[in-house]
């Protein structure tokens, strides 16, 4: 029964991968895309990988499929004059990510049964985190530098998105209210934060001992961000403001200013002083998940469209 | 009869009840005419099918907060298939009265 539901969700995703790349228009090549997170996330579930399904249904499906769609809708109607790619084109591409496709392909058939596993050793070294989710326990702990650069590139994509506003509006708010609110939106910009709000909150709460974390949490409080400003009930803020900026920088500061206390208070770079690791673990992903909540918005909300208010 | 098995046989046929409506809302959802009419066929799914899914796992719950939580996830899948019915809805009025 469990191998019938594997199956038709392998066969899904595969047509729904194949249903992207045929796609000729953009739109609806994007909604296959989101179609292909969610059951991606179904995927993960089914390989009882809860934190990695909750990452991809958000990032993978929510944030990735509103940033192109806004994208689409920014370049409609608007270079299409230009020659689509031609035929020789086509197969290049099409060549390259066959051979692609054929290497993981080898790669994966390839892993040994039993696969090599970090678990056992991952699970014996948790109580000294005094957590109670291994997956916390790496981002943050074994592997800590990896979030730490994770969470930095974020920062720089935002940098990059910001860069594209011309001089004169530099530092200006960026526009996502559309010209006319439905009032159904509206509506539901006041319903639903308080419940978003709550619900981002106990993700990143939980996260320490259960599935969730900051990125799920971030993802969930942007999106509410992203509803109260396009139901136009809070107007996006200057890129400008001081606000916005400390809540960016927040997270990754405060990672590393911890790490470097290391130096002094434990053995090192990103290690944590002994008994302390919990609180320093939880304040670290509490500053993180209102970064990634600040960054995913305003990546979202795309760069500065209207001169700062001086 | 026991009240386990009275539970699992109210899990089976209520599940099956609402997978029933999810299958005839995606027929609709293929087969229907035009966009309205396809609208109103998925967002019956929706509501009744998840409402019955719900319920129909309510017994397996195991908990007071277990059967809430799926209770909060009927209320707000509910709350957001309703403003997107009214949006879809809305936008293609306006499409219709000005071609």
């Amino acid at each position: 029964m469990m191998a019938l539901l594997d199956l038709s969700l392998a066969a899904l995703l595969l047509l729904l991968a194949l249903g992207v790349v045929a796609e000729r228009q953009e739109r609806g090549a994007i909604i296959a895309f989101l179609a292909f997170g969610l059951m991606l996330g179904l995927a993960w579930l089914r390989l009882a990988a809860p934190d990695v399904a909750l990452t991809e249904i958000a990032i993978g499906g929510g944030v990735t499929g509103i940033l192109l769609l806004r994208a689409e809708a920014a370049l409609r109607g608007r270079g299409k004059t230009e020659e689509p790619l031609r035929r020789t084109g086509r197969l290049a591409v099409a060549v390259a990510c066959a051979m692609i496709s054929a290497g993981l392909g080898y790669a994966v058939l390839r892993f040994a049964t039993p696969a090599p596993t970090l678990a056992p050793a991952a699970a014996e070294a948790l109580p000294a985190t005094e957590l109670g989710n291994p997956v916390t326990a790496v981002l943050l702990a074994y592997r800590a530098l990896d979030t730490l650069l994770e969470k930095v590139v974020v920062l720089l994509a935002l940098i990059g998105v910001w860069s594209l506003a011309p001089d004169g509006l530099w530092g200006g708010a960026p526009v996502v209210k559309p010209a006319a609110v439905p009032a159904p939106l509206a509506w539901l910009a006041r319903v639903l934060p308080p419940f978003g709000v709550v619900i981002g909150i106990y993700m990143f709460w939980v996260g320490a001992d259960a599935p969730g974390g900051t990125f799920q949490a971030g993802t969930v409080l942007a999106a509410m961000w992203l509803l109260v400003t396009m139901a136009g009930l809070y107007p996006a803020p200057d890129t400008g403001a001081r606000l916005p900026r400390l809540l960016l920088a927040g997270g990754p500061v405060l990672f590393l200013g911890i790490a470097f206390l290391g130096f002094v208070f434990a053995e090192g770079f990103l290690a944590y002083p002994e008994g302390l690791a919990k609180p320093l673990i939880v304040a670290i992903e509490a500053a993180l998940t209102l970064s990634v909540a600040a960054a995913l918005a305003l990546l979202v909300a795309g760069p500065a469209r209207k001169a700062p208010a001086r | 009869m026991s009240m386990g098995l009275l539970a699992d046989i109210a899990t089976i046929v209520l599940v099956s009840a609402g997978a029933l409506l999810f299958l005839a809302g995606a027929l609709g959802l293929l087969r229907f005419p035009d966009s309205l009419s396809r609208l109103h066929a998925i967002s019956k799914a929706d509501n009744l099918g998840l409402g019955l899914i719900v319920l129909g796992l309510m017994p397996q719950a195991g908990s007071i907060a277990g059967g809430l939580k799926l209770v909060c996830v009927w209320l707000l899948a509910q709350l957001s298939a309703a403003t997107a019915s009214q949006l879809l809805a809305r936008a293609l009025q306006r499409d219709r009265t000005r071609p």
